[in-house]
């Protein structure tokens, strides 16, 4: 039969990569097979299998799984074809006949005949079984034979580097190598990546020594501190560079000049530390800002740049924190109960534990877990008077409420009196009056979370509940004063934008004068002195905007510096003192009352994610509050680790704190929510100041936006931009996204019961099997013992 | 880790852990199943260990690591071992037992008195806190 067998034993290969092998074989056999309908038998040479010995298969499975599958295809090897019988006369006429007929018709070739001509001769080396030497050539068409022809030598100029012959061989050992070095520079680049990570050392000591879930709150303020790094870049390479760069220095317009008033006191610590003075007419607040539309030989457009990237932030630190939050909800595994005491068996035990005394912890509070669960287990449900817990519940609930209330009144005080304050001469002031408000909100968040400590003693809950509701009562108290603050500002920004309107009036006086001396100097002497006001005797009109960056950043500053202050003296004077008074004291100081404190993990999360949603607020108003905060995250980091290893016990009571992460993850999500809505309020609602900032002059701030279509854009594309802000495409698009979330949620709500459905006949199956299985037991059993 | 050696042996890795399951850990990577590691195994383990590793996987090694009598299959005699282990004899040998009959309780899904690998994986898949505990930081 007409069959070519392509004998590979002469054709050498030096490269031993299979898939070149294949490559080479396949496309012989496609361009082969494609122009006949011929079966190609392709005998192939041994290879070493490198990768699928059977020995690998008994070890364990971890190279299969770690590795990917690559796809190898052999043809089949079929080495002889089965003799063809003798023919008689008869068939051998009836085949000839065949043959002419379909040759006639131009059909599949039954065979392949190769011309001996030189064209085949180079290049392509193959031998051929001399039987088939004979057959007659011009069967095949020269076009076909042309096409194959070609094919091949394209094939071959591909890849003939890789054969080792011809011209081709050193672009190819060019390529193999470059191809290994690139492997070898992507895996450096990875172990770079990997060595990058900042505070890996400290974190993993803290790990060993207290347990995964103190570890987590470090993890936390890293994730934090990189959020917060992209935030700084952001405002700093945007606003506060090019402003810096490319503006009009100090000193040379009116917002950017101390006023006369208060030079003498401009470069005094104390004004500096409220960020008052050369501090306030700087880079470093909104009001230095001006609002000419392109600033330096870029042609930077200032205010638009200011605008934009105030959005960005807020959008950036949404789109991660939503990252965050849905990485860990696919490992949340689902939350039934089933599996308490295989769950308490086989996951209690923490293999990042490396420091003995944990270790003792670890085991202590494991086999107080035990006992727990076999108290439960055991002791029946006893029905404890119900009445009496139900009614210190409501006492402890009661008592809190009054704490949230009476610390939400002090401090709208606080704030009504720092406002009377500011109406005084500073001088008269003392440091506790100036810093009022911020100390109050500070000392509140610090000891109100021990007083709902202590009114959780009457409820009685269970640990992990009562930690819960701790949690939640500490959000509410933290989530009330940051409110009260916003309140209490808004109405200062009214009383501002209330006096906007009276400076005003008094400036237009005011410039009447100046234009009534300059037209007087210029009909007097002309040889004087040009008329000329110095910018710093101009009088200014409120800037409401830079008053709240102020406050945000002397809230932040005083909030840092009260916890640095209590963990001294809460934590590192604690520790001194039961240390070394415990060899004069009465009682046993490190194991009774004082002893060593333990590391509050919620209280510090709460406390980091409120001071994220202040500098959230902030930021749109004072661009360096993203750049104070990366400064205090990173001396915060240094400080607490230090603080933790050197004063901290850990935790006797050790829980699982792996569901905390999604949980404050979602408090992250729900402040930044909170905070982005007072500024885009402010955005979009209030007028900005008409002496400072960039949007000065206009009527809303976002009116930049449409500016710069007008001016910098095409005309058509600010014509469609026109069009798509009609209300009824608005309209739609906002109906057609409702439509959406009720689809998507009633989806999820259809799958979610799906899964419950199949999880409960999966139970039920269960104890169908459980029965079954108990029944044939016993039968066998009866079996047996009847058998006896 | 010492001078240069091939071999890390077992009593090596006991100064540097108090986990009550260091000898299983050593013997289940190790070659041999003696509890002498060579540099392969080594990296096996903390391969396996890592944050990086697929849950599938740390199941599988958690299985035999708890599975002291390598029989494939985690039967009650070694659920004692775990438990007594793990409180390091606190408990009664009643609250033992206990402990151990509510394990095959829970988990055994063919209740044929043992945990096969199946069972095992199917409860500690849905467990919150494997991944986190059954992890060590390099």
């Amino acid at each position: 039969m007409g069959a070519v067998v392509i004998q590979w034993q002469n054709f050498h290969l030096p490269c031993r990569r299979p898939v070149f092998d294949f490559q080479l074989m396949h496309f012989i056999h496609s361009c082969l097979s494609s122009v006949s309908g011929v079966q190609i038998q392709v005998e192939e040479e041994e290879e070493d299998s490198e990768e699928s010995s059977s020995e690998e298969e008994e070890k364990l499975p971890r190279r299969e799984s770690l590795r990917p599958k690559r796809k190898r295809t052999r043809d089949v090897i079929n080495e002889d074809d089965p003799e063809p019988e003798p023919e008689d006369e008869e068939t051998r006429k009836a085949r000839e006949k065949e043959r002419r007929r379909r040759l006639k018709r131009g059909a599949k070739i039954t065979h392949i005949a190769f011309p001996a001509s030189p064209v085949w001769d180079s290049g392509v080396g193959l031998n051929f079984r001399p039987e088939f030497e004979s057959q007659i050539f011009e069967e095949w068409k020269l076009k076909k034979e042309l096409f194959v022809m070609l094919e091949a030598k394209q094939f071959v100029n591909a890849n003939e580097g890789a054969l080792g012959k011809g011209k081709g061989k050193q672009w190819f050992a060019f390529k193999m190598m470059m191809a290994k070095k690139w492997a070898k520079f992507l895996r450096d680049f990875e172990n770079f990546k990997a060595a990058c990570v900042p505070w890996e050392n400290k974190i993993k000591a803290i790990e060993s020594q207290f347990g995964s879930s103190v570890a987590s709150y470090f993890l936390f303020l890293r994730w934090m501190y990189g959020v917060n790094m992209v935030l700084f870049v952001l405002t700093f390479s945007l606003i506060m560079l090019p402003e810096y760069l490319w503006g009009l220095p100090y000193g040379s317009l009116p917002r950017k000049t101390v006023p006369r008033a208060e030079e003498a006191s401009a470069a005094n610590f104390g004004v500096l530390y409220d960020f008052n003075g050369l501090a306030q007419y700087s880079v470093l607040f909104y009001g230095y800002y001006d609002n000419r539309r392109t600033i330096g030989w870029m042609n930077f457009r200032l205010p638009l740049s200011y605008f934009l990237v105030g959005i960005m932030c807020i959008g950036y630190s949404f789109v991660v924190v939503l990252k965050a939050m849905t990485q860990n909800i696919g490992e949340d595994g689902g939350g039934d109960d089933n599996f308490k005491f295989s769950w308490m068996v086989f996951t209690s035990w923490d293999y990042l534990i490396g420091n003995p005394e944990t270790a003792d912890n670890k085991f202590n509070s494991i086999t107080m877990n035990f006992k727990e669960a076999i108290l439960e287990e055991k002791a029946a449900q006893v029905e404890e008077n119900i009445h009496l817990i139900r009614f210190l519940r409501f006492l402890a609930n009661f008592f809190v409420f009054l704490t949230l209330g009476a610390s939400g009144y002090l401090i709208f005080w606080a704030v009504k009196r720092s406002q009377e304050f500011a109406q005084q001469d500073p001088d008269t002031l003392g440091w506790w009056e100036k810093n009022e408000m911020n100390m109050v909100m500070s000392l509140l968040g610090m000891f109100c979370p021990t007083l709902f400590d202590l009114f959780a003693e009457l409820e009685d809950y269970h640990p992990l509940i009562a930690l819960k509701w701790l949690l939640g009562r500490i959000f509410a108290l933290l989530l009330g004063n940051l409110y009260v603050f916003i309140l209490a500002l808004m109405d200062e920004i009214n009383n501002k934008i209330e006096e906007e309107k009276l400076v005003k009036a008094n400036i237009t006086l005011w410039e009447a004068n100046m234009i009534k001396a300059y037209n007087a100097s210029l009909s007097g002497n002309s040889t004087g002195p040009p008329f000329s006001v110095d910018p710093a005797d101009v009088p200014r009109g409120p800037c409401w905007e830079t008053m709240v960056g102020q406050e945000f950043v002397r809230l932040t500053v005083s909030d840092v510096l009260t916890t640095y202050v209590t963990i001294l003296i809460g934590d590192f004077l604690r520790a001194c003192f039961v240390r070394f008074c415990n060899y004069c004291w009465c009682w046993d100081l490190e194991y009774g009352y004082p002893s060593y404190t333990e590391f509050d993990i919620s209280g510090n999360v709460l406390a980091l994610i409120f001071n994220q949603g202040m500098i959230w607020m902030g930021s749109f108003y004072a661009p360096c509050l993203p750049g104070i905060n990366i400064l205090r995250l990173h001396t915060s980091m240094y400080f607490q680790c230090w603080a933790v290893m050197c004063c901290n016990v850990p935790e006797a009571r050790v829980f699982k704190s792996s569901r905390g992460n999604t949980f404050y993850l979602g408090m992250l999500l729900l402040i930044l929510f909170l905070s982005t809505m007072p500024v885009l309020y402010m955005i979009v609602s209030l007028p900005p100041s008409f002496d400072c900032g960039p949007f000065s002059g206009k009527n809303r701030m976002f009116e930049v936006i449409g500016e710069t279509l007008e001016h910098d854009f095409p005309s058509w594309m600010a014509k469609i931009l026109r069009q798509l802000s009609n209300p009824g495409l608005v309209i739609a698009v906002i109906l057609v996204m409702g439509l959406t979330i009720y689809y998507l949620n009633a989806t999820a709500k259809g799958q979610k019961a799906a899964n419950l459905d199949l999880k409960r006949k999966m139970k039920m199956q269960a104890l169908e099997n459980k029965m079954r299985n108990k029944k044939m037991a016993a039968a066998r059993a009866a079996a047996a013992a009847g058998g006896q | 880790m010492g001078n240069k050696q091939t071999v890390f042996t077992r009593e090596q890795l006991e100064a540097y852990q108090d986990n009550p399951f260091r000898q299983r850990i050593a013997q289940v990577f190790s070659e041999d199943g003696d509890g002498h590691m060579t540099l392969d195994n080594f990296l096996d383990m903390f391969s396996v260990m890592s944050e990086m590793a697929p849950r599938d996987l740390k199941a599988y090694y958690a299985f035999k690591i708890y599975d002291f009598n390598n029989d494939d299959s985690i039967c009650a005699w070694d659920l004692e071992q775990t438990v007594t282990r793990l409180t390091r004899g606190e408990l009664s040998a009643e609250e033992v037992s206990l402990v151990c009959e509510k394990v095959l309780d829970e988990a055994d899904g063919d209740h044929d008195g043992r945990l096969s690998l199946e069972d095992f994986q199917n409860m500690i898949l849905r467990a919150p806190d494997f991944l986190s505990t059954f992890h060590i930081r390099i």
